[in-house]
């Protein structure tokens, strides 16, 4: 069941490169208070999906909005500040900054935009969220690869987003990592917040997502609950090849 | 303001006020050396303020410092002296702002090569113009002495000294710092990169046009070789360096003892400066990559840690 409003629509988008589509006509809805997986194969266009979203790439065609208005074709910082925040497939931080101005520059700049003590506050709210109150003052180079993921988590969290944008979060963390990043997720969820990950790891998936898209060749080929979508055999199929299915 | 904002400001007061007492002494070299220090040391502190965070390496201080002087040099026998330099900081402002739309999308070797080359470019402007117009260089005859040119340009130092001090605390200085790590998450946290960077980069291309208007009246005669001399622009780059550009006070740092050195290697070589120039810049680069500040903070973190296992 998928109450809510919508929060982020995806009409007919499309990304082409050249003679490649990457993205070819998605449509989806995101309802408010929603985890939605978007799944599928390597090079399925799962990242470029959630490029168009943030403004890294601009679609080709079709139409993203967010609570009604149009965002495509907007420059990345407009559709941040209208509310959609992300963290990135490799993790981007800034080096030159400690923790707590790398999260500062997502309270200071993001979509509820805060300066002073108001946004340090606010960044240190954040970082004890995410289990990094101590960490405040570090380097990000003295941290741990989770750490450095959460930080940049908090950085998207930082601005109070519509919708956070979450591109592999999981990816490459050792199995307690997974755990408490799994739960990490969890706490978001409950909180209430729209999320959209981009994710692999099947766990993640069936304990985090109300609903999943499920993308292969850069076409949308499902779309439902979890355990609906993964035990569809055009989704097994796409992943596993014909035989299996 | 926090007490320590206090203690820099009452610091940095005393020493431009120590500064400002140098023409008392009444010796030409000292004071001649002193205009060089104080044009420098404001080239290159506002140089700093936007090229170090965002790591853009400028090299067009030379384009506005020469449209400076050649707004005194064309302007002073029309308009009264004290109109000139602030006139000269806003076409210097609004040439900054044009170039930086231009080129700030630019990055790394490009924008450096498109700054050297502005430059070069609106010195032929000049040279072309002059030619065509009969004109061979412009006379700047004032009453101004060596002391004036001083105190006015300790004036400006002040002035850029709490500009820098005023963008360090504003959301403006956040955005370049970020801009300057990373543009891509920059963008991604919603700040108008472009915007920001041409706001800041105006600030050093309205000083560099100030600084070119006070000092014309020290060349009497202008001419575009010296006026857009790029040695100006190489200068200013290497003394920021040398002092280092993560803090306010690092390139004046650099400045001083750059600018006597230079006094000793202009006399005692006269003709082999470029080489030596060349040289201490790779110097500069190979041993102090970070600058005076970067040695002071690398030494001030052993000693922190020092203490900390005693």
């Amino acid at each position: 069941m998928r109450g809510g409003a919508q929060v982020l629509s995806l009409r007919g988008a499309t990304k082409r490169f050249g003679g490649l589509v990457a993205v070819d006509g998605i449509d989806f809805d995101v309802h408010e208070h929603e985890v939605l997986g978007l799944i599928g194969p390597n090079g399925s266009g799962k990242s470029t999906t959630l490029n168009l979203i943030s403004g890294a790439l601009a679609p080709t065609s079709g139409t993203i909005t967010l609570r009604g208005a149009p965002i495509s074709g907007q420059p990345a910082r407009e559709i941040a500040r209208r509310g959609v925040a992300r963290t990135f497939q490799l993790v981007r931080l800034l080096p030159s900054m400690t923790v707590l101005e790398n999260v500062m520059a997502g309270a200071v700049f993001g979509h509820r935009r805060r300066w002073g003590h108001a946004a340090e506050a606010q960044a240190l709210a954040v970082l004890e969220k995410v289990g990094l109150a101590g960490a405040a003052g570090s380097r990000v180079g003295q941290l741990t690869y989770i750490d450095t993921k959460r930080v940049e988590l908090a950085r998207a969290l930082a601005g109070d987003p519509e919708v956070l944008l979450l591109d592999e979060w999981l990816a490459g963390l050792n199995p307690t990592e997974l755990e408490q990043g799994i739960d990490l997720i969890h706490k978001l969820r409950d909180e209430g917040r729209t999320v959209v990950l981009v994710e692999h790891v099947m766990d993640a998936i069936r304990s985090l997502c109300d609903a999943c898209v499920v993308m292969s060749s850069g076409r949308k080929i499902a779309e439902g609950t979890p355990s609906e979508v993964l035990s569809d055999p055009e989704v097994v199929r796409a992943y596993l090849g014909d035989d299996n299915a | 303001m926090t007490a320590r904002d206090w203690k820099n400001l009452v610091l940095g007061s005393v020493l431009l006020g120590i500064a400002a007492l140098l023409p008392l002494t009444g010796d030409a070299y000292a004071i001649a050396l002193g205009v060089n220090i104080a044009m420098y040391g404001v080239l290159a502190t506002s140089w700093a303020l936007f090229s170090g965070p965002t790591h853009y390496i400028s090299l067009a201080t030379a384009a506005f410092f020469g449209v400076g002087t050649y707004v005194t040099a064309s302007g002073i026998d029309v308009l009264p002296y004290w109109a000139l330099p602030p006139l000269a900081g806003i076409i210097g402002g609004i040439l900054a702002g044009i170039v930086g739309l231009a080129t700030l999308r630019l990055s790394g070797v490009y924008f450096v090569i498109f700054t050297l080359g502005l430059a070069e470019m609106i010195r032929q402007i000049v040279t072309w113009w002059q030619n065509a117009t009969g004109h061979k260089g412009s006379y700047v005859l004032t009453d101004l002495t060596e002391n004036h040119i001083y105190w006015q340009l300790l004036g400006v130092a002040a002035l850029v000294y709490l500009a820098g001090w005023a963008i360090g605390r504003s959301r403006l200085g956040f955005a370049l710092r970020i801009i300057g790590d990373d543009e891509q998450v920059a963008s991604h946290v919603g700040i108008n990169t472009a915007v920001s960077k041409v706001a800041l980069f105006i600030v050093p291309g309205a000083v560099a046009a100030i600084v070119g208007a006070m000092i014309a009246p020290r060349y009497i005669y202008i001419e575009p070789s010296t006026a857009f001399t790029p040695m100006l622009s190489f200068q200013v780059v290497i003394m920021a360096m040398l002092g280092g550009t993560g803090r306010l006070w690092g390139p004046i740092v650099g400045v001083i003892p750059f600018t006597l050195l230079w006094e000793v290697i202009s006399v005692s070589f006269p003709n082999q400066t470029t080489l030596l120039l060349g040289l201490c810049f790779l110097l500069i680069v190979y041993l102090l990559p970070n600058g005076f500040v970067g040695l002071f903070e690398k030494i001030r973190a052993r000693a922190l840690s020092k203490e900390a296992y005693q």
